[in-house]
């Protein structure tokens, strides 16, 4: 094993990886057409930052950045079930998942 | 040791979050999903967050995927279909996406630079436990702890209601 594999990761390093796992997950809410595909995509995003969170409370030796990540998690899960239900009901009352044909607030 | 877990499981995060926008199925977008929650929670462990990785393999690669994917199963999800306004959202999107992330690397860079903060690991000993987390949680937090446990009481209960058969379709229709 040579020195550069035995050295430490540089946090930077996992604040970068946060900030492209950010931006992918705006590329797919974006691009994707599907309702439930777009709200993975935001799931992707709250993972991104809460990864940045988990590496500042390493930086300052913290324990509050894990424990916002914490909570994140528990409004997370909430969002999520509230979040599938509506696209459940979404999908009774249109039969249909493109957010395209849900347009009914659109001017 | 630890740069070689870092790799391999960032290039595990990023190949999975890729597969998510590249899959036209949504299961398969899913499992892609878990494959990031998954390789998060790795990193996690390598950033002394033991609580948080553990948390993170329950709540998110286990709970929520679990509910994601049987949702898609029981909407029967097919295919999404390329539209105009998808065609629009590549266009517009990609260079505001390639701005922000710009911008982000910038300012991390920046950071690094400046040593304002040496973003640098002080030392293999992790200071935050699992036990420094609960004793915070639980004696200075603990109102909003309880606060967010009824918080997800009330998100239950308004899943089941909003879920239920037979109420969004009276209303929702008209």
């Amino acid at each position: 094993m040579n020195s550069f594999f035995a050295q430490e990761v540089p946090l930077s390093w996992y604040l970068m990886l946060s900030a492209i796992l950010f931006s992918l997950g705006v590329v797919g809410f974006l691009i994707k057409r599907n309702l439930i595909t777009m709200f993975m995509s935001i799931e992707l995003m709250l993972n991104a930052v809460n990864l940045s969170f988990v590496t500042f409370a390493q930086q300052w030796h913290a324990v509050k950045g894990q424990i916002f990540v914490f909570f994140v998690m528990v409004v997370a899960a909430a969002e999520a079930a509230v979040g599938l239900a509506i696209i459940i009901s979404v999908f009774r009352a249109r039969a249909t998942l493109a957010v395209d044909r849900i347009d009914l607030m659109k001017l | 040791m630890h740069l070689i877990l870092f790799f391999v499981f960032a290039g595990f995060c990023l190949a999975g979050a890729i597969n998510l926008l590249v899959q036209s199925h949504p299961i398969s977008s899913a499992l892609s999903l878990i494959v990031v929650m998954t390789s998060l929670a790795v990193l996690y462990l390598m950033l002394g967050a033991e609580f948080l990785a553990a948390a993170q393999v329950i709540v998110y690669a286990g709970a929520i995927m679990v509910l994601f994917t049987v949702v898609v199963m029981l909407l029967n999800a097919g295919r999404e279909a390329r539209t105009l306004s998808s065609r629009a959202a590549w266009v517009v999107g990609f260079p505001a996406v390639a701005t922000i992330l710009a911008v982000i690397a910038t300012v991390i860079l920046h950071l690094q630079g400046m040593g304002v903060a040496t973003l640098s690991n002080g030392s293999t000993s992790t200071i935050t436990s699992t036990a420094e987390v609960g004793t915070v949680l639980f004696t200075k937090l603990l109102l909003p702890f309880e606060v967010t446990s009824v918080l997800i009481l009330i998100a239950i209960l308004g899943a089941v209601a909003l879920a239920r058969p037979g109420n969004g379709e009276g209303t929702a229709g008209k």
